[in-house]
């Protein structure tokens, strides 16, 4: 029994023997389901693999940030703190914050495009650890915001950028950006499943993200604002991540918004990972 | 559990969906004995995405049970995701990576570890004819090739139950064919497939039961030789040398046969339906009359077979209406739609259920 045609144009790529796939039919005992930590590593390598595929979605997380640094910069400087070096050393870390935290808003749009294709279904019908999939999404992210960082910071220090807290306050300032942005995306993952279009995801994503970044003291401080929007200020999550990574970075330990800041994320993984999940499940 | 249960895979009882208003599946019971092929044949939007989800634990249902080798499908999905696999209706493998990553990935979510998953990719990829590919990202493959890459994900270890969503619609008659010969290799291996079809042909060729459905309900089920049986004893179809004697050879026929004869579109072709009551001394007799008959008339007959219904007209006599409702491509199947209201009607509602099953 042969299924393959002589004189045909691609013969080579066609033919599919009866005996080579009763061989490898033979051969495929299912192994032991893989760990969570294992299925989460392989969905985040996946999303190596697509960055790899499709270097061309990494423009948000190099053109986009050195975009806001740059327009930001000299945009404002002269005007709020007299000169744009002086500026920089107050806006740097903020902009790193907003850059990265908007940058998670693609999270939403990735999830919401992949259910559209039949490689979703696949992965809901395996027995795996469910929260994986949407695991991987977020640790394929980690990697972005640590290259949209690094371009950033590389930016903030050919600008002039001097932070006094050196490598482990920069680096202590990035981790804890990174470990806010991943509690912070289960936001977008719960949109992208929830919303049946990538423009309402996009939409949506935006109404939130805008108001929560500039309602914060990433440009300026705010003992210039009414009360009631201090009020909503002063106690944003990102007024406080800003202020944790600004100081970090400037070799204080903030333990009072390093605390809020870890708390925050806390409260936005403890509500929104169950929601996404649900939704996940029940799609 | 009692003895009986243990030679079926797949079992439902009152299965029930319903999206918004409309009951996309409305009552569906099956048995599919393990084993086999067993086809779900039926028009888009018939309900058969929908209950192969719920079979494959993607959606809920809303009313009834199905047990998947005596696992329920809502009370112990897990159990049910270790046995099954699925090929969705559209490829389910991601188009950004290459053949080999796809199966990669795939295998480590089944459990392999990495130098494992990837011999299991190179063996798969070499079974199916694709190692050529292997390091090609899967969008620039044509739809046969991603088809295979498909079924091979889906059998990369070798599940108890593959449900195959429409495996065909949209390949060449190659293509199509290489698939048949995989679905029948992996039956072949001891898999259970429950494969759902939008064509009759395929049905017959593959399934050893079918289940036909319209509406979210199973409007018949059996053997393909049971279906074609329950519809009536035999059918006629010639091919005449000169379209001119058409209308006469039609006179002939219905005089001998007693039955209304049928013009095809081929202006050379009619057809017609042996009844067994009317078919005095049988079926083959009746016709060999009236092959004597037109002979007598001086009308030349090129081609002439006597068979069972073909699936399509099996299909025609139990809904009332034809199978195919134009969203075929290029499978032969003999009924083709009228174009009248009820038509248009019933495609307005089949694209309505498509949409809202998705």
């Amino acid at each position: 029994m042969s299924t393959a045609t002589v004189n045909d144009q691609d013969v080579r790529v066609a033919p599919v023997t009866a005996q080579d796939l009763s061989a490898v039919l033979a051969s495929g005992q299912r192994p032991e389901r893989p760990s969570a930590l294992s299925a989460s590593l392989t969905f985040g390598w996946r999303a190596v693999l697509k960055i790899k595929h499709v270097p061309e979605q990494l423009f948000d997380v190099t053109a986009f940030p050195v975009m806001m640094v740059l327009m930001y910069t000299y945009l404002f400087g002269g005007a709020l703190a007299g000169s744009t070096s002086e500026y920089l050393q107050f806006l740097l870390p903020g902009i790193l914050v907003m850059s990265v935290v908007m940058i998670t808003m693609y999270t939403g749009v990735a999830v919401n495009t992949d259910i559209e294709k039949g490689v979703f279904d696949r992965i809901r019908s395996l027995p795996i650890w469910r929260p994986a999939a949407m695991v991987g999404y977020l640790l394929g992210d980690m990697l972005r915001y640590t290259v949209a960082s690094a371009v950033i910071l590389a930016v903030g220090l050919v600008l002039g950028y001097r932070p006094d807290g050196g490598v482990v306050g920069v680096l202590g300032g990035v981790a804890l950006l990174l470990v806010f942005s991943f509690a912070f995306s289960w936001i977008w993952t719960m949109l992208g499943l929830m919303l049946r279009t990538e423009k309402s995801v996009m939409g949506v994503s935006m109404m939130v993200i805008f108001p929560l970044t500039f309602l914060s003291n990433i440009f300026v401080d705010p003992e210039t604002m009414p009360d009631w929007l201090q009020a909503f200020v002063n106690n944003s999550p990102i007024t406080h991540l800003a202020s944790a990574v600004r100081e970090l970075m400037a070799g204080e330990w903030p333990a009072a918004e390093v605390a809020w800041s870890l708390g925050w994320a806390g409260a936005f993984a403890v509500v929104f990972a169950p929601l996404t999940m649900r939704l996940y499940n029940r799609m | 559990m009692n003895k009986s249960d243990i030679d079926v895979a797949i079992e439902t009882s009152g299965l029930v969906k319903v999206f918004g208003e409309k009951r996309a599946v409305d009552g569906v019971d099956l048995t599919v004995p393990a084993g086999t092929v067993y086809g779900v044949l039926g028009p888009n939007g018939a309900g058969k995405t929908t209950t192969v989800k719920m079979l494959a634990t993607l959606l809920r249902p809303d009313g009834g049970e199905a047990r998947v080798f005596g696992h329920e499908v809502s009370r112990e999905p897990d159990a049910v995701r270790a046995r099954v696999s699925l090929t969705g209706q559209y490829a389910s493998v991601d188009e950004d990576l290459s053949g080999t990553e796809n199966l990669v990935l795939l295998g480590r979510l089944l459990g392999y570890r990495k130098p494992a998953a990837r011999d299991r990719a190179a063996q798969m990829l070499e079974a199916f004819g694709l190692s050529d590919a292997a390091d090609r990202q899967v969008k620039t493959y044509s739809g046969g090739m991603r088809r295979r890459l498909d079924i091979a994900a889906s059998i990369l270890s070798t599940p108890d139950v593959l449900f195959l969503d429409e495996p065909t619609t949209g390949l060449d008659p190659r293509s199509r064919n290489q698939v048949w010969e995989i679905v029948r290799a992996i039956v072949a291996q001891g898999t259970t497939v429950l494969l759902t079809t939008q064509y009759l042909e395929e049905a017959d060729r593959l399934a050893s039961r079918i289940a036909v459905i319209d509406s979210g309900r199973v409007i018949a089920e059996g053997t393909p030789g049971e279906l074609k049986a329950s519809v009536g004893a035999g059918a006629v179809h010639l091919r005449l040398r000169d379209p001119e004697q058409r209308a006469e050879a039609e006179r002939v026929l219905e005089r001998v046969l007693g039955v209304p004869v049928q013009r095809e579109a081929d202006p050379v072709a009619l057809s017609a339906r042996v009844l067994t009551e009317v078919a005095d001394g049988g079926v083959a007799e009746q016709a060999a009359r009236a092959l004597a008959e037109l002979a007598g008339n001086g009308i030349r007959v090129d081609d002439f077979s006597l068979g069972q219904p073909s699936l399509d007209e099996a299909f025609l006599a139990l809904t009332g209406t034809p199978a195919d409702d134009g969203a075929g491509d290029g499978v032969p199947g003999r009924v083709s739609g009228s174009g009248t209201d009820e038509d248009a009607a019933d495609r307005a509602r089949h694209t309505m259920e498509q949409g809202a099953g998705v």
